[in-house]
């Protein structure tokens, strides 16, 4: 269930004199299973884009099909798009509210009119997919768990609702090395089970080069660039132009290459540019 | 959607009413009360009209501004007016119908009354157009300072209003961004009966009320660690000083004031 982006134009506040366009003409097709890394300076609207995705902001121009489902069509039943594409907000720690665990994590099932004994599975299997053991946490408030921990809770509370599109706002915002790295590997296992298209919106090159399978690069509410990070991350000079740059591994590779040393040029994580490094200086030793 | 919102209704501006010491103007703006309340008839309402259209020539408003302010009162204005033009008493009998009955005397209470509404209404917003929250709270807390030996807390008052004010749009920005959050989740805060949402309200208000509290913590915090401790011995950034428009100002309202009083004398 392919996602078609068409045209897509959004205005905040259109005809007053605030009136400011936060996404212009943008074009996206994304198939299924893929984890798409969405990249972008803080107001370059991507967090505008991915709440279109999840009916949350109205398209003032253009078309969005999620499965068949054209969202920009008058009537669409908003409960409808939102089991199909689950929203993670940024710092969605702050959404909890109930009085457990298990709780808030059935909030979303149960607007979906589901049967008791399948909410219980459901929080079940949430809670294992993103780590939390429901033995030891289901009955705990959500308030006296660490900030790594409610992240997750918040997570598993829109996995929950199975959803087959999971779209992540900075997941890893705010988080320590030790829980932004067990975030993106709970990432990659999610995607890697099957079945999920993942949409993981951020401004680190570090979390998102070695996670996403093609990278959406945006910039002052346009889409400027698509591709496979290895293509996106050749761009250096456009990257940095728009104020994103590239992971530290290609910029130390770019700049080598600068000085005359006669390296790929296609390089972007670090093992790759160790491995060219040492080649290279096997060559010169012999 | 909550964005849309405006609070408070200064607008800015270097005029001379502008740049009147709030202290004046929060006296002032009592005095005008009592002048509304001192004048005897309908007719005497030009008195307090010429002035609120000399306050507002110089404060560069337009009357549009301050209509606008009565706006939210329309309902309260044309209750007041038809209650008093049905249940007055009075001699001269116009109308009779029922226990209702329209009299001559009825009809000039009934002007009188919601003229007072209007004019109040008019006349206290210029104080709100034309003077910043802040600049607003620091003259409250001068001008309730001499309570103190009540020991009446008129800092930490102040200090109170220009954090609610200051916190406000945030909070505002908060509640739009969980709602957003809750309604990514299949919640539904628009339909169902007056009990339903209510209940659909839970969701929005626990996690407003938590992250209300975090902020309130950190910002305590924030305040003691600049060595915050209250009003005692704390100077001030802006210093306020009476200026000679503050007394020209002081001079223009009594005299409106004593005009008034007599010329209520003088009809009677």
């Amino acid at each position: 269930m392919p996602i078609q982006i068409e045209h897509l134009t959004h205005t905040y506040m259109p005809g007053s004199p605030f009136a400011a366009v936060a996404l212009h003409d943008v074009n996206l097709t994304i198939e299924d299973g893929e984890l798409i890394g969405l990249l972008g300076h803080t107001g370059s609207g991507k967090t505008t884009l991915v709440q279109h995705l999840n009916g949350l902001v109205k398209a003032t121009e253009g078309r969005i099909v999620v499965d068949g489902l054209d969202l920009t069509e008058k009537g669409v039943s908003l409960l409808e798009v939102r089991r199909k594409v689950g929203l993670v907000f940024q710092y969605p720690e702050y959404q909890l509210f109930e009085e457990t665990v298990a709780k808030d994590i059935a909030f979303g099932p149960k607007n979906l009119g589901l049967a008791p004994d399948e909410i219980d599975r459901r929080v079940r299997h949430a809670m294992q997919q993103v780590g939390l053991d429901y033995d030891t946490i289901a009955d705990v408030s959500p308030f006296d768990l660490s900030g790594g921990q409610m992240r997750r809770v918040a997570i598993a509370g829109v996995l929950a609702m199975q959803p087959k599109v999971l779209i992540l706002d900075e997941p890893t915002a705010g988080l320590d090395p030790a829980g932004r790295r067990s975030i993106l590997n709970m990432i990659r296992d999610l995607h890697a089970a099957g079945g999920l298209t993942v949409i993981m919106v951020s401004h680190s090159m570090d979390d998102i080069s070695t996670l996403a399978t093609r990278l959406v690069v945006m910039s002052k509410g346009e889409l400027v660039l698509t591709g496979t990070p290895r293509e996106v991350f050749m761009q250096q000079e456009l990257m940095q132009s728009i104020g994103l740059g590239i992971p530290q591994a290609a910029q130390l590779a770019h700049a080598l290459r600068a000085e005359g040393y006669d390296l790929p040029e296609d390089l972007y994580t670090l093992d790759e540019v160790r491995a060219a490094i040492l080649a290279l200086a096997d060559k010169e030793v012999r | 959607m909550l964005k849309d919102i405006t609070l408070g209704q200064y607008m800015p501006g270097n005029t001379l009413v502008h740049r009147l010491d709030p202290r004046t103007k929060i006296i002032l703006t009592i005095l005008y009360i009592a002048i509304i309340f001192c004048v005897a008839s309908p007719l005497w309402y030009v008195i307090p009209l010429a002035y609120i259209l000399l306050a507002t020539h110089l404060s560069g408003l337009k009357p549009k501004n301050l209509l606008k302010s009565i706006k939210p009162l329309r309902f309260l204005l044309i209750l007041t007016f038809v209650l008093n033009l049905f249940f007055s008493t009075g001699e001269t009998v116009w109308l009779h119908w029922g226990i209702l009955k329209i009299t001559k005397e009825g009809l000039v209470t009934a002007i009188h009354f919601a003229m007072r509404l209007v004019f109040l209404v008019a006349g206290t917003s210029i104080l709100t157009l034309t003077t910043s929250p802040v600049a607003l709270s620091d003259g409250i807390e001068i001008l309730l300072r001499p309570l103190k030996v009540i020991h009446f807390p008129a800092h930490e008052l102040a200090m109170m209003m220009t954090i609610a004010l200051r916190f406000i749009p945030t909070l505002i920005e908060e509640a739009d961004k969980i709602m957003k959050a809750q309604m990514a989740r299949g919640a539904d805060f628009e339909s169902g009966n007056l009990l339903k949402r209510a209940k659909a309200m839970i969701p929005l208000l626990v996690p407003l009320f938590v992250s209300a509290f975090r902020r309130a913590g950190d910002l305590a915090m924030a305040m003691e660690a600049r060595c915050y401790h209250g009003g005692e011995g704390r100077t001030r950034l802006r210093v306020l000083k009476y200026t000679k428009n503050d007394l020209w100002a002081a001079l223009i309202t009594v005299a409106t004031l004593i005009v008034t009083i007599l010329a209520g004398k003088w009809i009677a």
